[in-house]
């Protein structure tokens, strides 16, 4: 899967889509950063509540291809801009990071 | 009562920081200046004339509140005839009290939410302790942001100071590193993945720097009075270093300890403070260390190797 199709087969809300579309390596679930920062992979899409520019950064370090934000939490605009400067897809949806997570891992199946 | 321009849920980290650091008692105006149950009306209206206030609590003989009597109050009594009729008669007697030990920002939160000029505060015990005002917390802040704004330009001054010139062959990048700077979290430790980067070095060394400086840069920003976060590329090696302006780690070896971390509620809230960061970083460490002591600055040093 494509980072694009987040949006266009799991039906994510495209919030951020100044970015390379790639393939997905996998995805990473978390609300704590220091825990990306060590376990997500590069190129993996990360599931989180977490919405605010941090995260953008910590995605950005990561080499992360794109951020779910679950429960449809409010995505505040210098998130957004973050994201933009530094090419990491955002997409919203109100689904919890359960659903995401068991939506993804049918598709992109378990990490390597 | 116009709102507070502050909230306790948004606004510069500084500005939280503040508000929850200071307690109520160290704003409210104490002693408390009290009417009891049996005056007047009349005497209430000499009283806030004479102090030049617009509302006082109401005590029993053991400083136990009973209600508030305010301006308007007394207004009401001068237009309905009732100017020398009994304080406990005209009161308000359904209360909203704060408490002295609640952080600020609960008063700033009651003010934003209740149409009140003044706040009663009670101890622990439920006893009149005080009284808070809205022009009580303004006076406050404005003391707590001076002493904060000094403090950061004495981080700056210090900080230009000891900038010395790189050595030949050597690549080095310095950043300045606020306390509670979320806003700007990051940046320094993207500028030295993208130096990194530049200079050709494989794609998981660079990931393993970039965990370890943006570990160190948030621990500065989070539990730091702030600092610098330095890079040097020589001969080989990776190095990052973090050095701070205290308040110093008092037990190092539990601060490595997984799981560990001193972050309060509001910064584990944005998904930080997990008790990861020194770990992480030590993890993907070449070589690590840490020299640190209550009272003076903690510098960690990470050395990564590279090949080219």
């Amino acid at each position: 899967m494509r980072t694009s199709e987040l949006g266009t087969r799991m039906g994510f809300t495209p919030l951020q889509e100044t970015y390379e579309d790639r393939p997905l390596s996998g995805a990473y679930t978390s609300d704590l950063l220091s825990d990306v920062m060590g376990s997500a992979a590069a190129d993996a899409v990360l599931v989180t509540i977490q919405a605010h520019r941090n995260t953008v950064a910590v995605a950005s370090l990561v080499g992360l291809a794109a951020i779910v934000i679950c429960n449809g939490r409010p995505v505040p605009e210098d998130m957004l801009e973050a994201a933009a400067a530094e090419g990491v897809a955002i997409f919203l949806t109100p689904r919890s990071q359960f659903e995401v997570s068991g939506l993804l891992w049918a598709d992109l199946g378990a990490p390597a | 009562m116009p709102e507070l321009p502050i909230s306790a849920e948004a606004g510069p980290a500084v500005v939280l920081e503040l508000i929850y650091r200071l307690k109520i008692r160290d704003v409210m105006t104490s002693p408390t200046i009290t009417a009891s149950p049996g005056e007047t009306m009349r005497t209430i209206q000499y009283r806030l004339r004479d102090n030049g206030i617009t509302g006082l609590p109401v005590v029993d003989d053991d400083q136990r509140l009973l209600g508030i009597v305010a301006m308007e109050d007394v207004i009401s009594a001068l237009d309905g005839g009732r100017i020398g009729d009994r304080v406990d008669a005209l009161m308000t007697k359904q209360v909203i009290a704060l408490e002295d030990d609640m952080p600020l920002a609960f008063a700033v939160t009651y003010f934003n939410r209740y149409s009140y000029g003044r706040f009663p505060v009670l101890d622990r015990d439920h006893y009149l302790v005080g009284v808070v005002s809205a022009s009580d917390i303004i006076r406050a802040l404005l003391v707590a942001m001076n002493a904060e704004v000094q403090r950061l330009e004495e981080v700056l001054a210090e900080r230009h100071a000891d900038d010395a010139p790189p050595a030949e062959g050597e690549q080095r990048l310095s950043f300045p590193i606020m306390r509670l700077d979320f806003e700007n979290a990051g940046k320094a430790s993207t500028e030295i993945k993208k130096l990194l980067k530049a200079h050709g070095i494989d794609a998981a060394t660079v990931r393993r720097a970039a965990v370890a400086s943006y570990e160190l840069e948030l621990n500065e920003v989070i539990h730091s009075e702030g600092g610098t976060l330095s890079c040097n590329l020589r001969d080989g090696v990776i190095e990052i270093i973090a050095e701070d302006l205290g308040p110093g780690i008092a037990d190092v070896e539990v601060a490595m300890r997984e799981g560990y971390s001193t972050a309060s509620e509001w910064i584990r809230s944005l998904g930080f403070g997990a008790g990861m960061g020194l770990p992480n970083a030590k993890r993907v460490s070449d070589e690590f260390s840490i020299d640190s002591a209550p009272g003076r600055g903690t510098v960690v040093k990470v050395a990564i190797a590279y090949k080219l």
